[in-house]
């Protein structure tokens, strides 16, 4: 195949052409109560070809990968009548690296999976007043092949498992849900010893029946590692995804490297070079060695993420930050292990001095518009006089960015990372990400509610 | 295609063979310029197996040795559920004019240039807005063949346009945006230039609301953002047969006004979401689900119509691998008021266009919750501003069972819903200001 790949590139004309050959194979179960509605298996081949003419992209996505020639040729067509004024891709060391997969054990069979799977939904669908269920399993294996008209050639490949349990309780006409999300790049045993956690996730969606709803307004909240995880995903990662930046004047001027975004206790870091998460690799999608990333260094915004366009066009440093989710897509500007760093207080020294306030734990989705986010956690408490007090149904958090993280006023000492889930953008979803942080507190939060 | 359905028939009682081809090619334009010609071509072979009595399934994109698609599927078997129905024989399907062959003749020149067109338009509104477009033409073929000697297949073109702008006034966005879809090419791209340009009039200025329960008018984008998520969930014969659904024992009563009805409908000429025959060789057709607020159907695809003991309604959906019951296009049914007759019996409230998060919530029970990315303030009878920091609240089951008003305003939102403005009381919002 690579000579192949090799010869496809050469003498053609363009600024820069890359090709990139998928082959993945995946396992997908799909419970809905009892039933086990979905068993299957998917095999892909296929690839891509981006051109770079003048500035101008043209992008060729293919399942027949045996014409590539033509698909080159094509890229490069594209990209012609595309391209109107050039500018230099953000240099990088051309490379020639064969990644080794990391030693797993895929010895396990579809049975021993499903034996694991039917476990947890029988202790869900055991539980009083659970109507159903909904349990989703999938994993997957990706190799890909990455070659440049620069003269780089990498393989890597990537293990990834993703598992939701779904808890769905009903009474009277009331319909209550509570989920757990986790993920592992390949470590089936992060997926083992969940008996506890799929109990308690049906007994907390059949308490929420008989739970009030969160009066709307704003509140002093703490959310949980899980949720704070979130938060930093989609109330910072998302804006300081250099592609959102880069050719927007007025947005340049907002996130202005050196700006104070939050207190000196507040770190946000991003990095695939972080090792053992869902978002951990060692070449992006553009053949760029994967780093960690401040975005935040003492509540100053210290840098941004990544690709090679976005750097250039910046006079930034690459950051190793261009993802494609599979073959059919370009390679845009991702996070990859998104965290807020821990501080030095206990979870009872931040709510100690809470007189009524919201503890917002697990997330249940978040999304942005950049300035605004809104994120929901799937169990919130009502806190009072300091003591975590009763249950309330899943609330909406939402606020403004800027506002938001100046408004973290105590960061604690237990940071945990979160690996269920996937992150959307630009129809690419779910891409595999992690995200953590310890327990923090956020002043003046407007939560949705009656 | 014939090779792997005589292979599997050899191993297994009934067998299906399912095969999309596509051809897309998304003309992409950022910051106001051209930025990207893609062209995408996809073939996907998905293959069903009734074996034992139980279902059994594997898909393959691009390439793979007949025998190795049978060996995969055949291995799920075991463990699959029991088939509780037969693959559709041979039927006539409905003619839908869903083809249209100057897609395929519309250059990529012409592209570029709808895309520069309609970014101008907005531009010389609003100077300083910074956009994203999209002008995508595709052509999708569906083949079908099963075991029952049942066979289908059809070609589909679509046409999309969509610009999405941000205006950035010190830390102030606004984002405002449209689309358009037809399976004809589109070239009249006044619709999408007069909508956004009169969301950036409405938007000129901020205004904004106190915290309690108003009146409020969901705009067809609105209906969209917020109220359609929950519904379809509810509607969802898999939902309704799990008794998760809380219109699980509502067939035949009043849950809604009775100004409102609802109807899935897969033959409507020239609309993206028709189809002859859903994605299992059933005919596509129209589906009532609320009649003038009473609930009349369900949709399902053959498996879950199998459990529930009634029959598929043509919404077999693969976009997940196996069949599922999934919408092709819906209707909300007009009524007769105007959007601005609405807004003058309104002395304040609020009018929503776009939230941002609104399906993050348990949508299951009918909850929708969110974040107004764009919606306006009514005083008096006026529109007087856009509102921000503001969230809303509400359940669609209460909003919808007392409905004020149904627009005579039906426009198609996303390609795959025709609705109308809809105005409700008894919004909860909740505002940073007030």
């Amino acid at each position: 195949m690579r000579n192949q790949i090799t010869d496809a590139l050469k003498g053609r004309k363009a600024d820069y052409i890359e090709i990139r050959i998928e082959e993945n194979k995946s396992a997908r179960l799909v419970y809905r109560g009892k039933r086990l509605e979905e068993v299957g298996r998917t095999s892909s081949v296929g690839g891509n070809v981006r051109a770079l003419v003048k500035g101008g992209w043209g992008f060729v996505s293919f399942n027949d990968i045996h014409n590539l020639k033509d698909n080159v040729d094509l890229a490069i067509k594209e990209a012609k009548l595309t391209g109107k004024e050039g500018f230099e891709l953000s240099p990088i060391e051309p490379v020639i690296d064969i990644v080794k997969p990391e030693e797993k054990d895929r010895s396990l069979t579809l049975a021993s999976k499903k034996q694991l799977l039917d476990d947890y939904n029988d202790i869900i669908l055991s539980t009083p007043k659970i109507q159903t269920s909904s349990i989703g399993y999938s994993d997957g294996q990706k190799k890909t092949t990455f070659t440049s008209s620069e003269g780089t050639y990498i393989e890597q490949t990537r293990d990834d498992i993703n598992l939701r349990l779904t808890a769905i309780a009903s009474e009277k006409g009331e319909v209550q849900q509570m989920g757990l999300s986790i993920g592992s790049p390949g470590d089936f045993s992060a997926l083992q010893d969940l008996q506890q956690q799929a109990k308690q996730i049906a007994e907390r969606a059949a308490a929420l029946l008989a739970a009030p709803q969160a009066k709307g307004g704003e509140y002093t909240v703490v959310l949980d590692p899980v949720l704070a995880g979130v938060f930093a995903h989609e109330a910072f990662g998302h804006l300081s995804e250099a592609d959102h930046v880069y050719e927007n004047e007025r947005l340049k001027e907002i996130m202005v490297l050196g700006r104070k975004f939050g207190g000196k206790h507040l770190n946000i870091v991003d990095g695939a070079a972080v090792p053992g998460f869902r978002g951990s690799y060692k070449y992006d999608d553009e053949g760029v060695r994967a780093t960690k990333t401040y975005l935040i260094h003492d509540g100053i915004l210290e840098s941004r993420l990544h690709s090679r366009e976005t750097a250039a066009k910046m006079g930034e440093k690459t950051t190793g930050n261009a993802r494609a989710i599979n073959y059919s897509f370009p390679p845009i500007v991702r996070m990859t292990n998104t965290y807020i760093e821990p501080g030095t207080l206990s979870f009872e020294d931040i709510i100690a001095d809470i007189k009524e306030g919201i503890y917002a734990r697990d997330w249940y989705g978040g999304t942005t518009s950049l300035e605004m986010f809104t994120f929901s956690a799937a169990e919130a408490y009502m806190i009072r006089n300091g003591k975590i007090a009763e249950l309330l149904r899943p609330v909406v958090l939402s606020g403004n960015v800027f506002a938001t993280l100046s408004n973290i006023d105590a960061i604690g000492n237990d940071l945990e990372m979160n690996q269920g889930g996937g992150c959307g953008k630009r129809g690419q979803m779910p891409l595999p990400v992690s995200n953590g942080s310890p327990h923090i507190r956020i002043s003046r939060c407007l939560v949705g509610g009656s | 295609m014939d090779r792997i359905l005589s292979q599997a028939k050899k191993i297994a009682q009934q067998a299906e063979l399912f095969q999309i081809s596509s051809r897309i090619i998304p003309v992409n334009f950022e910051a106001n310029r051209l930025k990207e010609i893609q062209a995408k071509e996809s073939i996907t072979n998905a293959l069903r197996l009734i074996k034992g009595g139980k279902i059994g399934f594997a898909q393959a994109n691009g390439f793979i040795e007949p025998n190795k698609l049978v060996e995969m599927a055949e291995e799920t078997c075991q463990f699959g559920m029991p088939a509780k129905f037969d693959f559709p024989g041979s039927t006539v399907y409905p003619k839908i004019d869903i083809f249209d062959s100057q897609v395929e003749k519309f250059s990529l020149e012409k592209m570029v240039e709808t895309g520069d067109r309609l970014i101008s338009a907005v531009t010389k509104h609003t100077p300083y807005i910074v956009c994203e477009a999209t002008v995508a033409k595709g052509i999708i073929t569906v083949n079908i063949i099963n075991s029952a000697g049942g066979s289908a297949n059809y070609d589909k073109s679509f046409f999309n346009i969509s610009v999405e702008g941000v205006l950035i006034r010190n830390e102030d966005m606004l984002f405002v945006g449209d689309s358009l879809s037809s399976c004809r090419p589109i070239v009249d791209i006044e619709p999408i230039v007069e909508e956004v340009i009169m969301q950036l009039e409405l938007a000129r200025r901020n205004a904004s609301l106190p915290t309690r329960v108003m009146p409020a008018i969901f705009t067809p984008r609105g209906v969209a953002s917020a109220l359609i998520s929950p519904l379809i969930s509810a509607f969802n014969g898999k939902t309704v047969f799990d008794g998760a659904s809380p219109l699980k024992d509502k067939l035949g009563l009043q849950i809604f006004d009775k100004n409102f009805s609802l109807w899935d409908d897969a033959t409507l000429p020239h609309q993206v979401a028709s189809y002859p025959c859903d994605d299992e060789a059933v005919p596509g057709q129209k589906t009532s689900l609320v009649d003038r607020g009473v609930i009349s159907n369900f949709i399902y695809d053959l498996q879950t119509a199998a459990l529930a003991k009634t029959k598929s309604t043509g919404n077999g959906d693969r976009r997940g691998g196996v069949p599922a019951p999934s919408p092709s296009s819906l209707v909300i049914g007009s009524g007769d008021v105007t959007f601005e007759y609405m807004i003058k019996d309104i002395k304040e409230g609020l009018v929503v266009d776009t939230l941002i998060g609104a399906e993050q919530g348990n949508i299951l029970n009918g909850d929708f919750s969110g974040n107004v990315l764009l919606g306006y303030k009514i005083e008096n009878g006026e529109i007087t501003g856009r509102v921000k920091n503001t969230m809303v609240a509400g359940n669609v089951y209460q909003l919808l069972k007392q409905i004020e008003a149904v627009g005579k305003d039906a426009r198609w939102v996303e390609g795959f819903l025709q609705t109308p403005s809809l105005y409700c009381s008894g919004l909860s919002v909740a505002s940073k200001d007030g």
